[in-house]
């Protein structure tokens, strides 16, 4: 009797805290630093230099969250996480948000309850072979050691493709890029495969990229974004739209160099003026002060500047944009209005 | 609870529950034992209050999904249509075949080892102290991804066989290929084989046993037991007459013919691996992470034995040697039949516990891929189903027994080698 | 008998000839080697193959390690640099990388110019472990001891001053209670008020009182956050921190499982039994994903204390263990001759029985810590950033990627100087600990 009474009494309180901590805009400002779930290290998109400070394009993401937010790209912690240890961090408010190159699925946004609040990156599973090997196309490797790494949807995809192609093939599993990269690069797989970024990221620091070909099936969609948990929507609702905001600039030609002169005085674009704040109130809306977008894009710059600073093909991983140029490029890329 | 301490009926006041020692050990196991309950339903309503917020009620359906990918190294039939059950079964099965492997090949070479440690030769004791040292002295982490690089690195790959003039050539007559994916070996293939047992119908559990096999150990079984009770027979017989019969030959026969004779009748041959397209195909596929993770745990492992097997017979007093040596043995008996008997009532005891951390330690096998339980169920299995509650609790479970199982053979082991003690 | 002697012997030999040289065969390094390396024709073959076994791993290695780039910005320099300077012969190692990120390497992504918290830190546990590793140790540097646990966590994760000071502060409520309180009201009703008033002093006044403290009289370091620990330092903080807070938890767990009261000794062998037989990657899964639920909601310890708390519950199964072992090696002379002086149970253990187990004990508390050393590099599994988990990092740097041997052999290296120092120093203390018995 007296331990149900007891345990009650917990219960009440837990729920009480639970109900408290959900305000998690209110929780960053008080601690005055936005906690971002990042890659333990996949090149371009997060990696700590060295002296500990953490670059990438997912990096950028939530140092501008955190400029829209707080003013200040540099008040963030980077917590890395492992494909295992992501969620959980994020679910357990280890993490205010997740910005670590993670695939928008029906299961992770349904049942793991998490919230995705847009893609930061359209990628697909492509494979990687050495020309000596004299694949051509992904239908050929029937019989091949196949180098994944685990703890992605990338294990699921690669046993769909082989399975509905009716091909055998040796699945070799692996931790982190960089043994995978040493394993493929010793012929201990024939192939390897993960997102077609990442292959393109890995073959740029071969030391004869021309060695190797990345094939042109693409064997899933994997639209990679920022996620927060479920159940604060005013929280989700500032990550995406400084998400979207960053890709609109790019859109409507706000660059780190210009967004100060811009938001100096209205401009004759009216879109400009309602997202850097000096027409309309959509930083209030947001909880956020008026200059919220200003900070997000002067923090690293626009989507662009962002993708050809970190990830672009003036970087030694030189990406094209492809699916992610703006959709008035032939991309995917498009930004609902600020309205 | 309260209860228990009861009052026996007139003089009982309630400082005695304190003061009187025939109550305080009972007060003192009840408020113990409401303190570890009370911390226990803390942690239990805690984790119900937090999974409800989460909206992840603790339940295992998952376990029945199909699991959904591919496992590369299995003892048993898998594919990725089959349950996480199924997987994590073979993860099961995975974690104690690279165990077992490892604690046989951790004593041999620690046995040898610690022999060798204290030989005469000072080079040979040196190089051996080295290797303990090394080995002992840094992470068996770091040794299970060194031992991957190094067969990675310097094995050649399975293309280099290809070509009129191939690189690298397959070892011990065109038999053993030594390639970067692993080591391909023969496999024992039989034209008239028996077929299987099929065990535990369509359960998860399933698992075929080769008639084949069970027989060959059967006659392989009796052989030994044959030549055992022959062997005890020539005893005997020179106990009485103090003349011993020639039995070696008799021994040799009973040993080797009704295998052989089994192994004709089943048509017996062995399959060779050969390169087909990307692999070689054929023969029994020893992958590197299996190899790796053999290799690290059992050298990592052998370097503690080393030690155990020379302290235990240092602990040897020299008076037993030279006792042993006066009465006119010779030096390899006076090692099998004085010290090392005596030697290991002091060695099993730590051994068990190295075997233990043997077997855990394979649960590091996810550094190099190797799909043991760690990495099914507590690995690609947790990551896709996201039920960490659940797969932790199992994963736990099942070294748990393992490990409990472990030391109990073990110590039914010690306590025969103990009883012989007087 | 001289005589007779004298006269059946010609020659008696009545001076003592000069002791002679021993041949030169079994002498100096020729006899040293015909005694040690060339004993019959077996020990011979044995002693040249070895040899050929060592040239063949010194010719592999030493070419790497010697014929090295230092200076490059990435590895595709580096490998520039080796070609032009020695051509296509063999495998160079890049020490460049080590010498760009050895500092991370070690101090993980602590600010460099605070650097002198975590040494200092360092340089105060090896005087404050001197009084029990350092027979000759002045006897004061025992309040360096008492002292540590508090100084250490402030040095490392900064903050005011008056926090560790309070509670300190609460440990000395809890010991001057015991003190003079048991006069008034026994010794088992002092035990249970003086730790009722510091577990109160600890839940709801220190936060407090420090807080008002550090307004008026502002002395602090600049915090720190636990996870900007990395590297080596990361890996003994684990270490020490789990081998200090696993060393009174063991003690209580060896206790419960001697003691004759079944449900405690249940609960201890059940607790000790159950960490002994899961491997510390699934506690550490369980610090990692699970801990944060087991707490009221809303709880969030960070991930680094979360390991911490695990792996010192690691340790204190392995620590019970040990001092068991402690107890068990001590004569029942000792018992009983606590018994006979009229001491009770806990005057016992703290007088008599305590100080020679735990005497007893140090060789194996020295060689679990290096094994928790060594186990820390588990975390780099679940995402931490110890060396193990940095080299994934730093083969994510773009210039760097790519990049194996060179880290690990460095790392290897440190963890081996650590290792083999530490347990040739418990194999010193286990001789001298043999010669005080004899």
């Amino acid at each position: 009797m007296n331990k149900s009474v007891f345990l009650g009494a917990l219960t009440v309180a837990g729920l009480a805290a639970g109900a408290a901590a959900a305000a998690t805009l209110d929780d960053i400002k008080a601690r005055g630093n936005l906690n971002c779930g990042v890659n333990t290290g996949l090149v371009g998109f997060a990696a700590p230099d060295a002296n500990g400070n953490w670059q990438g394009f997912d990096v950028a993401v939530c140092r501008a969250v955190a400029a829209a937010v707080l003013g200040d790209p540099q008040a963030v912690e980077f917590t890395p996480l492992t494909g295992k240890t992501r969620f959980t961090a994020l679910a357990s408010g280890e993490v205010d948000m997740l910005s670590r190159n993670t695939t928008w699925t029906l299961t992770r946004d349904v049942d793991l309850k998490n919230t995705f609040v847009g893609v930061n990156y359209y990628d697909g599973q492509g494979f990687i072979v050495p020309k000596e090997l004299g694949v051509t196309s992904a239908k050929e490797l029937a019989g091949a050691t196949v180098c994944i790494q685990t703890g992605t949807t990338t294990e699921l995809n690669l046993a769909e493709f082989f399975r509905v192609n009716n091909m055998d093939y040796e699945p070799v599993p692996i931790e982190t890029n960089a043994e995978a990269q040493q394993q493929y690069l010793a012929g201990a797989c024939d192939t390897y495969t993960t997102d077609a970024s990442g292959l393109a990221a890995t073959r740029a620091s071969f030391e004869n990229p021309g060695d190797h070909v990345i094939l042109p099936e693409i064997i899933s969609k994997e639209p990679l974004g920022p996620l927060v948990r479920h159940g604060d929507e005013e929280w989700s609702d500032i990550v995406r739209w400084t998400l979207n905001a960053l890709i609109a600039a790019e859109e409507l030609g706000v660059t780190s160099a210009n967004v100060a002169e811009m938001a100096s005085e209205p401009t004759n674009n009216p879109e400009i003026n309602r997202m850097l704040g000096t027409e309309g109130n959509l930083g209030e809306m947001l909880g956020l002060d008026a200059d919220w977008a200003v900070n997000a894009i002067s923090a690293g710059g626009n989507y662009g500047e962002l993708f050809e600073k970190h990830i672009g093909e003036n970087t030694p991983i030189g990406l094209a944009r492809g699916l992610n140029a703006q959709w008035t490029d032939g991309g995917l890329l498009y930004a609902p209005p600020f309205r | 609870m309260t209860a228990l301490t009861e009052p026996p009926k007139e003089s009982f006041r309630l400082s005695m529950l304190i003061y009187d020692t025939r109550y305080r050990s009972m007060t003192i196991q009840v408020v113990a034992l409401i303190g570890f309950m009370l911390v226990a339903a803390w942690l239990i309503n805690n984790t119900i209050v937090n999974l409800n917020a989460l909206g992840k009620p603790v339940e295992f359906g998952f376990f029945t999904e199909p699991a959904s990918y591919d496992i590369n190294q299995k003892l048993i039939e898998y594919d990725n249509q089959d349950s996480h059950m199924r997987a994590s079964f073979v993860g099961l099965l995975n974690t104690l075949l690279v165990a077992v492997l490892g604690c046989a090949t951790a004593t041999i070479v620690g046995v040898l080892v610690g022999v060798l440690r204290l030989s005469s030769n000072w080079l040979v004791s040196r190089i051996m102290a080295v290797y303990v040292e090394m080995f002992r002295n840094v992470p068996v982490l770091l040794w299970i991804v060194l031992a991957m690089a190094i067969l990675i690195e310097s094995l050649p790959r399975p293309s280099a066989f290809r070509g009129d003039e191939p690189d690298a050539t397959m070892k011990v007559f065109d038999s053993v290929a030594l390639t970067n994916r692993g080591v391909y070996i023969p496999e024992p293939l039989f034209t008239r084989s028996l077929g299987n047992i099929h065990l535990f119908g369509d359960s998860a559990l399933r698992f075929d046993i080769s008639i084949d096999l069970i027989v060959f150990l059967l006659i392989l079984g009796g052989s030994i037991y044959a030549a055992r009770r022959i062997t005890a027979w020539a005893n005997a017989t020179q106990e009485r007459t103090g003349e011993r019969p020639r039995i070696w030959h008799i021994n040799l026969a009973v040993l080797f013919l009704p295998t052989i004779a089994l192994l004709a009748a089943l048509g017996f041959h062995l399959g060779y691996p050969s390169l087909q397209g990307f692999n070689f195909q054929g023969g029994i596929h020893m992958r590197n992470s299996l190899i790796a993770l053999w290799l690290a745990l059992s050298l990592y492992t052998a370097a503690f034995i080393a030690e155990i097997v020379r302290g235990g017979i240092l602990a040897i007093s020299g008076g037993q040697t030279e006792a042993a040596a006066a009465l006119g043995l010779r030096p390899r008996r006076i090692t099998s039949l004085v010290v090392l008997p005596q030697a290991l009532r002091v060695i099993i005891p730590p051994l068990i516990s190295h075997y233990l951390n043997l077997t855990k330690n394979s649960s590091l096998a996810i550094a190099v891929g190797y799909m043991d339980i760690t990495g099914t169920l507590g690995g690609i299995t947790m990551n896709q189903t996201g039920r960490e509650l659940e797969c932790v609790l199992l994963l736990m479970l099942v070294y748990l027994t393992i490990s409990l199982i472990i030391s109990a053979v073990m110590n039914v082991y010690n306590n025969r080698v103990k009883l012989v003690e007087r | 008998m001289s005589s007779t002697h004298g006269d059946t012997v010609r020659y008696v030999r009545d001076t003592m000839l000069p002791e002679q040289e021993p041949p030169v065969t079994s002498t100096g390094i020729i006899g040293w080697g015909r005694e040690n390396l060339f004993r019959g024709p077996f020990n011979t073959v044995v002693t040249i193959v070895s040899l050929l076994f060592i040239y063949y791993v010194l010719a592999g290695v030493l070419p790497w390690v010697f014929q090295s780039v230092w200076f490059a910005d990435s590895l595709g320099e580096c490998r520039e640099i080796a070609t032009a300077t020695w051509g296509e012969s063999h495998g160079h190692a890049c020490w460049a990388v080590i010498r760009e990120r050895w500092l991370q390497l070690l101090f993980g992504f602590y600010p460099s110019e605070l650097y002198w918290r975590p040494i200092l830190a360092f340089v105060l546990l090896l005087v404050a472990l001197a009084p029990v590793l350092f027979p000759w140790a002045p006897n004061k540097l025992l309040w360096v001891s008492a002292a540590y646990p508090f100084l250490m966590p402030w040095l490392m994760w900064g903050g005011t001053i008056w926090s560790p000071l309070l509670v300190a502060v609460g440990f000395a409520i809890l010991i001057l209670g015991t003190r003079y309180l048991s006069e008034m009201v026994g010794s088992l009703g002092a035990v249970i008020l003086a730790t009722l008033a510091a577990v109160v002093w600890w839940l709801f006044l220190v936060g407090p009182i420090s807080s008002a403290l550090s307004g008026a009289l502002p002395i602090g370091l600049e915090a720190m956050e636990s996870r900007d620990f990395g590297g080596f330092m990361l890996s003994i903080l684990i270490g020490v921190v789990a081998i200090g807070c696993s060393l009174p938890i063991g003690i209580v767990l060896a206790l419960g499982r001697q003691s004759d009261l079944l449900i405690v000794k249940s609960i201890c062998v059940g607790f000790i039994e159950f960490i002994r037989g899961v491997p510390l990657i699934t506690l550490l899964f369980v610090a990692s994903t699970l801990l944060n639920i087991f707490m009221p909601p809303g709880t969030d310890f960070d991930i680094i204390l979360r390991v911490m708390i695990m792996v010192t519950l690691f340790a204190s199964a392995y620590m019970a263990e040990v001092i068991r072992g402690g107890l068990a090696a001590l004569p029942k002379g000792q018992y009983e001759g606590a018994d006979s002086l009229g001491l009770d149970y806990w005057q016992a253990q703290r007088l008599i029985i305590m100080p020679q187990a735990l005497k007893i004990s140090i060789p194996g508390i020295v060689s679990t810590f290096i094994g928790v050393f060594k186990d820390t590099t588990l975390v780099s599994i679940i995402g931490l950033l110890d060396p193990i988990g940095l080299t994934n990092a730093i083969r994510a740097d773009a210039a760097w990627n790519g990049i194996y041997w060179e880290l690990f052999a460095f790392i290897a290296l440190l963890f081996f100087i650590f290792c083999f120092g530490m347990s040739r120093y418990s194999m010193y203390l286990e001789r001298r600990l043999k010669t005080d018995h004899s």
